[in-house]
């Protein structure tokens, strides 16, 4: 019997691991797929909002900037790629100002600090290429960009270090009450806990089902974006948003933390988890941030990509009981990601008040550290090769990615059983040839350190094989 | 202290550096990432190569084999699995390797022969889900050639460019189904005789003026849509295909990895992808020079070989030098129908007897001049019966042409039939 299990490993799952694992109590994660960070976490725009957009009052501003004061220290003690670059909303015309005087006035009510309207010249001399369209901007200090695969590994780890079980390709096919809990079937068999946590992102709406109706629902909204070479990575400096429409928060142009920059997302229904991107979804981010920033090559494009955000119908985060003992953390978009350590935070709250005791561990683990060869200074470098020579071999030429790194990463609290595994981990195949020179090896790697065929090495989650047979081969 | 380093020991690299002790240099270091010599034609294990150099048919690691063999008879020192991660403006060369360590050496010349990567699927933005199954064509190649797997069972190829076409030969051979070769150009990007010798022979069928508008399947390929384009290569509605595979190989272009060339600060071309290059490949930096695929991009390796050659000799020869003060320059311009040149600087008074020039056109030519021209003179012409993008061109002008030059010259096209 667990105290609490938490469905699904995002980055809503991995910060309230998190913060239970400071706690005496058994934890248990399940995630359906084969990784974490697998979902919405992997795919959004890896803005920390400073936290002018929500409405006062609600969850989302609440929670908004309490996250994003948090992940200020969580990243740094977690060793999470975060730059506190600050973000930037353009009016195109005087009939857009009145819409930055709003988001204003919402931040002053948010306890957004140093916010500033600016004029049109003022604000392109803080960002030289942005449109001499722009007549007026409200600049928000606060905002950070981060890497947010990594800080929900960084939280997920962190809560394996601290005792937390993490059950990957875990999937729950139903949630019955039992005496004292919740009898939680997965395909992998039963588990009990006392109390269950749905962090299950899109599905939250089919998960809170399994146990009673519900009362909200979950519309996913899918975003399609572009990622640029570095070439374009300091095209601005700080994240530049578009007046916020009923569509979300428009098409942003903004720095990446790994040096690239990252151009989207437009909004669009989809059903389930459809992230494919399409022409006119494409051509539709492309025109926008134009508008913002026109001197965007993209024709430096490295990748493009498409998330799918759980929007509930509510109009705020759902954090609330779905039935005794089942906490519900639905209708995360964004600002999830920024709001994320403090819905943590939050639902630890709520689990204390209905009665989990809450009795601090002696010894917390609140740090982490990872190898980064590339940001070495020299002397370091020449160090590490020397004590380990796996550090010498470079394995991503892009990015400057070592052996010695996925061979670290494979030795972590949550080691990657996938090429996109080792990319979320270390970033090799992350660069400009995507993966295209690194593949083979990281695949030589992961079959060597796994010990299983290079055929069955897989790309991402299950199912998605890279190799279907050997070559005919001849005299050997 | 090191005479010269070339960085890269495939063919561009290897070429060099034998021309270089050739011409004199008795201390050269060649740095290469991957395990072994020879680069890239390790795994281009089908025939075709050395037809210009050899004058005769050679497979990839047979040329690059005639290379280490010719570097074996010198004192040329090679350090393998190592990655070069930084070249300074002052030619010092930042490596690190698993058994070399990291090391900072210093250089008196540097050949930059890094060769080139290729474009991915991002760099087109082919719409659709992002499944398991959509390879380079090269990745392809080392996972069949060098890693004995297969990709994939059911294939469809997106670029008409060579390596393209010899994965489409080679993965009918080892018993995929290749469905489609589509080129969104007009015509292919690659020479007649793979068009020939990979597609007609296995009956693959060539889409020209099409595209790949969508990749369908959740986890791995499940299929491809092709549609055909306008002349502004528009996919037109109406027109789609449906192809059913597990496997898309794109062959969309090749772009020199020149990573290293930018960070030292050397002048690039925006047309080749590569550094400007005076005649005798000696970048804006004196003293590092770039040759092969990392300059721009070659369709045979026996003009890469020739190429390197150059660049090899003329280190040697900078180095015996110590260098020497700057001479009169001439421009190279692209006029009518090319696209890039190189060299793009020409220092006449380094040319010895003649100066080959190389270079593309835009579109497909039938009988065809190639003017020189000064201003208002033409100093050279020479006739073609064929001209097309995918193949390169290349002209000799001798010194005595280049002496009536003014400040610049001008390469164009003058098509006298329509093609």
């Amino acid at each position: 019997m667990y105290d609490v299990i938490i469905i699904g490993c995002g980055i809503t799952g991995a910060a309230t691991a998190f913060e239970l694992s400071r706690y005496r109590l058994k934890v248990a994660v399940v995630e359906r797929e084969n990784d974490v960070a697998i979902g919405t976490t992997k795919a959004n725009s890896a803005i920390l909002h400073a936290g002018y957009d929500p409405m006062p009052g609600s969850l989302m501003a609440r929670l908004n900037v309490r996250g994003v004061e948090l992940a200020r220290t969580l990243c740094e003690k977690l060793d999470v790629p975060y730059v506190p670059c600050g973000s930037m909303v353009l009016a195109f015309s005087q009939q857009e100002k009145p819409h930055l005087e709003e988001l204003y006035r919402r931040g002053q009510a948010n306890g957004v600090p140093g916010l500033a309207l600016l004029t049109g010249d003022e604000a392109r001399e803080l960002e030289p290429n942005l449109s001499d369209a722009v007549v007026a901007a409200l600049h928000a200090p606060s905002a950070a960009i981060c890497s947010p695969w990594e800080y929900c590994l960084a939280l997920a780890e962190t809560a394996v270090r601290n005792g937390v079980q993490l059950h990957r390709n875990t999937g729950v096919t139903g949630l019955s009450p039992v005496d004292g809990g919740w009898l939680v079937n997965t395909d992998k068999g039963q588990m009990w806990a006392r109390y269950v946590v749905s962090a299950a992102g899109v599905d939250c709406q089919q998960i809170h089902e399994l146990a009673a109706p519900c009362p909200y629902t979950i519309h996913p909204a899918r975003g399609q974006y572009y990622l640029l070479d570095k070439s374009e990575g300091d095209r601005v400096g700080r994240v530049i948003f578009q007046c916020p429409n009923d569509l979300g928060k428009g098409v942003l142009v903004a720095p990446t933390v790994h040096g690239n920059l990252i151009v989207g997302p437009n909004s669009e229904p989809v059903e389930g988890e459809d992230t494919s991107t399409t022409a006119a979804g494409l051509a539709f981010v492309r025109d926008k941030a134009l508008k913002s920033v026109p001197s965007v090559q993209f024709n430096q494009s490295i990748r493009n990509f498409a998330g799918v955000r759980a929007v509930a119908d509510t109009g705020d985060f759902v954090i609330d009981w779905a039935a005794p003992g089942l906490l519900d953390l639905a209708g995360i978009c964004s600002p999830g990601l920024s709001a994320a350590p403090a819905i943590g935070e939050y639902a630890v709250e709520l689990l204390g008040a209905d009665g989990l005791a809450l009795e601090e561990k002696e010894q917390f683990i609140c740090e982490r550290h990872r190898t980064r060869f590339k940001q070495l200074p020299q002397a370091e470098r020449a160090a590490l090769v020397e004590r380990q020579t796996a550090f010498g071999r470079v394995i991503c030429r892009c990015e400057t990615v070592t052996e010695g790194e996925i061979l670290e990463a494979l030795a972590g609290p949550i080691p990657p059983c996938s090429v996109d595994g080792v990319k979320r981990r270390v970033n090799a195949g992350m660069g400009r040839c995507q993966g295209g020179f690194c593949g083979p090896r990281v695949v030589e790697i992961l079959s060597r350190e796994l010990g299983i065929s290079p055929g069955e090495v897989v790309q991402d989650q299950a199912g998605t094989w890279l190799l279907a047979r050997e070559t005919k081969g001849g005299d050997k | 202290m090191y005479d010269l380093i070339v960085i890269g020991g495939g063919p561009a690299g290897l070429a060099a550096a034998c021309a270089a002790w050739e011409g004199g240099l008795r201390s050269i270091l060649i740095v290469e990432r991957d395990q072994e010599l020879g680069g890239i034609l390790n795994q281009c294990i089908h025939n075709g190569f050395g037809l210009h150099y050899f004058k005769e048919e050679l497979t990839g690691p047979e040329y690059a084999g005639r290379f280490i063999r010719m570097l074996s008879d010198t004192g040329v020192e090679v350090r393998l699995d190592t990655m070069v991660l930084e070249v300074t403006a002052d030619r010092q060369v930042h490596m690190v390797g698993k058994t070399t360590g990291y090391r900072v050496e210093q250089a008196r010349s540097i050949v930059l022969a890094m060769g080139c990567r290729e474009r991915t699927r991002g760099a087109i933005g082919i719409p659709g889900t992002r499944p398991a199954g959509v390879f380079t064509a090269g990745a392809a190649q080392r996972y069949v050639n060098m890693e004995g797997w297969m990709p994939g069972n059911r294939v469809v190829i997106l670029g008409s460019g060579d390596i393209g076409l010899i994965m489409a030969r080679r993965m009918t051979l080892e018993g995929a189904k290749v469905l489609a070769c589509v080129e969104v150009m007009p015509y292919s990007g690659g020479l007649n005789r793979n068009i020939v010798q990979c597609l007609h022979d296995y009956d693959i069928p060539l889409y020209l003026s099409h595209t790949v508008t969508d990749i369908r399947g959740k986890d791995r390929v499940e299929q491809v849509v092709v549609s055909q384009v306008d002349e502004r290569r528009n996919p037109i509605p109406g027109t789609e295909m449906v192809f059913d595979c597990d496997t898309l190989l794109l062959s969309v272009g090749l772009i020199p990895e020149n990573e290293l060339t930018r960070q030292a600060g050397v002048e690039m071309d925006r047309r080749t992808n590569g550094a400007v290059v005076y005649e005798n490949m000696e970048t804006s930096i004196p003293g590092v020079f770039a040759c092969g695929n990392v300059c721009h991009v070659h369709d045979l390796v026996d003009f890469v070989t020739a190429e390197s050659q150059r660049a090899g000799a003329a280190a040697a020869r900078y180095v015996a030098q110590n260098g020497d003060a700057p001479q009169r320059v001439l421009q190279v311009r692209n006029g009518d129908g090319v696209t890039y040149t190189v060299p793009q600087r020409i220092r006449p008074d380094r040319v010895e007897k003649r100066c080959d020039l190389f270079f593309r056109v835009n579109r497909i030519c039938g009988d065809s001049e190639i003017l020189v021209t000064s201003g208002d003179t033409q100093i050279a012409r020479f006739k073609r019966e064929h001209l097309a993008p995918g193949e390169m061109e290349n002209i000799t002008l001798p010194r005595v042409l280049l002496d009536k030059a003014r400040d610049e010259i001008t390469v164009s096209i003058r098509e006298v039939e329509q093609a």
